[in-house]
C-alpha cells in the first residue's frame, strides 16, 4: 500500500545530499539569525566538502528522516487515503473505493462518534479550566524562594512521572465501588449503597478526569515554573517601587511576560486532550460514557471487528483537528525564531 | 510583596503570610500524594486482613508480602527484561540519529531545513492513533523471517524500537538543533578549514557538546519509552512479549485476584522510573521545558 509513495518520497530524501552540498556560509551570522535571504557562499568553502563528506551527510540527515517520514507521515497520509475505503484487512483486492461513504456514515449514524467528540472537547476545557491554573498558582507560589521548594515540586511532579496506565490503576483502587477509598470514607462500599464511579456513565468520565488533572497540573506548574524564572527581576522591582501589591504585580507584570509559556501551555493541552488514552483504556477501555476518538480508532483494531476505512476516518478527524493546531502554531514559532 | 523582599536574601524569615503558604502547599502536597500513598498502604496489608475489616481501617500488620508475590507470581522480572530489550536500544538510536539529523539541519543549508525540521516537530506532536491503523497493518506484511521471534515486524521487540525512534526522533531532532544551533560556529568552521571530515565535526566537536541536552533527552526518553502503553498494546500480541507497563494490563486480570496484589504490581511497574527521576531529577526537568521554552 504504502510502497510506491515511499519510493517517491525516498527519491527526494535521497537527494537532499546535493543539498547538504552548499557548504556552510562565511559568516557565523548567516547561520545563527537566518536573516539573509540567500546565503552567500564563498566559492573556496565548496571544496572543503569532499565527496564523501556529501554522502555522510546524505547519511546523517536522509536515514533519520526516511525512517521517521516512512512510520509517522506516510502512515499519516495511509490513513487519509483508506478513510476513502472499505477494507477488511485480509487481502489488497479487497480495498472498495467508497467516497465519502465512511464520514457520511459516522457523522450521521455512528451512535459513539459524537459523545466521542464530545469528551474529547471536555476533556480540554476540564484541562485547561482547572489543572493549568492551578499549576500557575502553585507555580508562582514555588517560584517565591520559599524553604522545601524542591520537595513541594516533587510531591506535586511525581504524577508526570509515573506512566498513565499505572495512574489508571492507582486511581482504580481509589475509586473502586466496595473497596476504595472514597466510597470507603463517605460509608457507600456497602451493598445497595454503592457509588459505582467507574461503571456509571455519568460519573466515569468526571472520575477519569480528576486522574488527569491530577497528573496535568504537575506538567503545567514545571512549564511555568520555566516560564517565571525567565521574567526579568528588574520588572518586579520596578513595580514593588511603582508600590503595586503582590496580585497587581502577577496581573499586569508577570503575567503578559508569560505569553510564551502560555502559548505552549495550550498547544500541549489540546495535544493532550486529543491523545488521551491509556487511562480510559485501562479504567474501562472507553466503554459506556468514556468513549474517545483515540479509543474508537484502537477499537478498530485491537477488538473483534476490523473496518479498517472506517477506523481511518476517524483517524483523519483526528489528524484534521492535530494539524489544524500543529502547523499554526509551528509557523508562529519558526517565524519568531528566524526573526530572533 | 513577599516576592520583592525575597529577592535579595535565599529565605525570608517566617511571617504570617509565609506560614499559610507553607501549610497551604504542604496540605495540598500530602493531598497529591494521597492517590500513591493509599496504594502502598493497600499494597502493604494482606488481602486477608483488608477484606475483614475493610480498607480504611488500622492495620495490624504491614509487610512486603503482596510485592514479593506479585513480583514472583506474575514473572514480573521477564516484562523488565522485555522493557529493557526495547527500551535501550530505542533510547541510544534515537538520541543518536536525531542527533545526526540535528547536526545537519543546524550547520548545513538552512532553506530545505526549516521544512524538514517542520516536518520532524510536527510529526511528534500527532496523536499515535492518526498513524496506527497503517502501521499496524504494515507491521503485519513485512516478513522478518529467523530476525523477530514472530517472523514479522508486528509482535517483535524490532517494531517496537522503530516506531519509538522513528516518533520520538521528532522531538529530539528539534531540541538538539536548537541546541547546536547555539554553539560558536567558529569551532566547526575552523576545523572545516583545516582539513576535518564533517564526521569528525560531528562525532568530536558537537556531539561532545551536546552533553548536557543529549543528557536531558536521554533520562526523558527512557522515562517515556519506559511508560509506553499505546504502541505495545496495539503492535504487540503474544502476551509474553509485552513490555511491563502494557503487561500490567493482562497480569491485573490473569494473576492479581485481589486489589491489594494490584497495588503493588502498580507500584512495582513505577519504581524504576521514579528511581530515574529521583536520580537525575534535574536533567528530566530540564529536558521537559528544552523543548517546551522555545515557543
Amino acid at each position: 500500500m504504502t510502497a510506491p509513495t515511499n519510493a517517491g518520497v525516498g527519491t527526494g530524501i535521497t537527494s537532499t545530499p546535493g543539498a547538504a552540498a552548499v557548504p556552510p556560509p562565511g559568516s557565523p551570522n548567516d547561520m545563527t539569525t537566518h536573516q539573509k535571504k540567500r546565503p552567500r557562499v564563498p566559492s573556496g568553502h565548496r571544496r572543503l566538502l569532499t565527496r564523501r563528506d556529501r554522502v555522510t551527510l546524505g547519511l546523517m540527515a536522509g536515514v533519520p528522516t526516511i525512517l521517521h517520514v516512512a512510520l509517522v507521515w506516510l502512515t499519516a497520509l495511509a490513513s487519509v487515503a483508506l478513510a476513502f475505503t472499505t477494507w477488511d484487512g485480509i487481502g489488497f483486492d479487497s480495498i472498495k473505493w467508497v467516497g465519502l461513504h465512511n464520514f457520511s456514515e459516522l457523522f450521521s449514524s455512528n451512535p459513539q462518534f459524537w459523545p466521542a467528540v464530545e469528551h474529547n472537547v471536555i476533556w480540554f476545557v476540564v484541562l485547561i479550566l482547572v489543572p493549568t491554573p492551578m499549576g500557575l498558582f502553585l507555580a508562582v507560589q514555588l517560584d517565591k524562594k520559599i524553604r522545601f521548594s524542591r520537595v513541594y515540586q516533587t510531591a506535586f511532579f511525581l504524577p508526570v512521572v509515573v506512566s498513565m496506565a499505572v495512574i489508571g490503576f492507582v486511581w482504580q483502587l481509589v475509586y473502586n465501588p466496595d473497596t476504595g477509598l472514597i466510597n470507603s470514607l463517605i460509608g457507600a462500599n456497602e451493598p445497595g449503597h454503592y457509588i459505582d464511579w467507574i461503571g456509571d456513565p455519568d460519573l466515569n468520565l468526571w472520575a477519569i478526569l480528576v486522574a488527569a488533572s491530577w497528573r496535568h497540573t504537575g506538567y503545567m506548574m514545571i512549564l511555568y515554573l520555566a516560564g517565571l524564572k525567565g521574567v526579568d527581576p528588574s520588572l518586579r522591582e520596578a513595580t514593588a517601587l511603582d508600590g503595586a501589591n503582590e496580585w497587581q504585580t502577577f496581573r499586569h507584570v508577570i503575567f503578559p511576560t508569560l505569553r510564551p509559556t502560555n502559548t505552549v501551555v495550550l498547544v500541549v493541552t489540546i495535544i493532550e486532550a486529543l491523545r488521551a488514552f491509556d487511562l480510559v483504556f485501562v479504567f474501562n477501555k472507553g466503554a459506556q460514557g468514556t468513549e474517545l476518538l483515540s479509543i474508537l480508532v484502537t477499537n478498530n483494531i485491537i477488538g473483534e471487528s476490523s473496518r479498517i476505512g472506517y477506523g481511518s476516518a476517524i483517524a483523519v478527524v483526528l489528524l484534521v483537528i492535530s494539524l489544524a493546531v500543529i502547523i499554526p502554531y509551528l509557523i508562529a514559532t519558526f517565524r519568531k525564531e528566524r526573526r530572533a | 510583596m513577599s516576592t520583592v523582599s525575597a529577592l535579595g536574601k535565599q529565605h525570608t524569615p517566617l511571617r504570617p503570610a509565609r506560614i499559610l503558604l507553607h501549610t497551604f502547599l504542604t496540605v495540598t502536597a500530602l493531598a497529591w500524594l494521597a492517590p500513591l500513598l493509599w496504594a502502598l498502604f493497600a499494597a502493604l496489608r494482606p488481602y486477608a486482613e483488608t477484606s475483614d475489616k475493610g480498607y480504611v481501617s488500622w492495620p495490624d500488620k504491614l509487610s512486603l508480602d503482596n510485592f514479593t508475590d506479585a513480583f514472583e507470581q506474575s514473572d514480573m522480572l521477564h516484562y523488565f527484561g522485555n522493557t529493557l530489550i526495547i527500551a535501550v536500544p530505542a533510547v541510544l538510536l534515537t538520541l543518536f540519529l536525531s542527533s545526526c539529523v540535528a547536526f545537519y539541519l543546524s550547520r548545513f543549508d538552512f532553506r530545505v531545513n526549516l521544512f524538514l525540521l517542520l516536518v520532524f516537530t510536527a510529526g511528534n506532536l500527532l496523536p499515535q492513533q492518526v498513524i496506527i491503523t497503517p502501521l499496524y497493518r504494515m507491521y503485519l506484511l513485512i516478513d522478518l523471517p529467523g530476525i523477530t521471534m514472530s517472523g514479522k515486524l508486528y509482535d517483535s521487540a524490532l517494531g517496537l524500537v522503530l516506531i519509538h525512534v522513528a516518533f520520538q526522533s521528532g522531538f529530539c531532532a528539534f531540541v538538539l538543533s536548537n541546541y547546536m544551533r547555539s554553539l560558536p560556529h567558529e569551532l566547526t568552521e575552523a576545523a572545516l578549514v583545516d582539513g576535518a571530515s564533517v564526521w569528525r565535526l560531528y562525532w568530536q566537536i558537537v556531539l561532545p557538546l551536546c552533553k548536557p541536552a543529549m543528557a536531558a533527552l536521554a533520562t526523558l526518553l527512557s522515562i517515556w519509552i519506559y511508560n509506553d502503553f499505546f504502541w505495545a498494546i496495539v503492535l504487540i500480541s503474544t502476551g509474553e512479549n509485552m513490555p511491563i507497563t502494557s503487561a500490567l494490563n493482562n497480569l491485573s486480570g490473569q494473576y492479581f485476584t485481589d486489589p491489594n496484589l494490584v497495588a503493588a504490581g502498580a507500584l512495582l511497574t513505577a519504581i524504576p522510573t521514579l528511581i530515574v527521576y529521583f536520580v537525575l531529577q534535574r536533567q528530566f526537568v530540564s529536558g521537559l521545558t528544552l523543548g517546551a521554552n522555545k515557543g
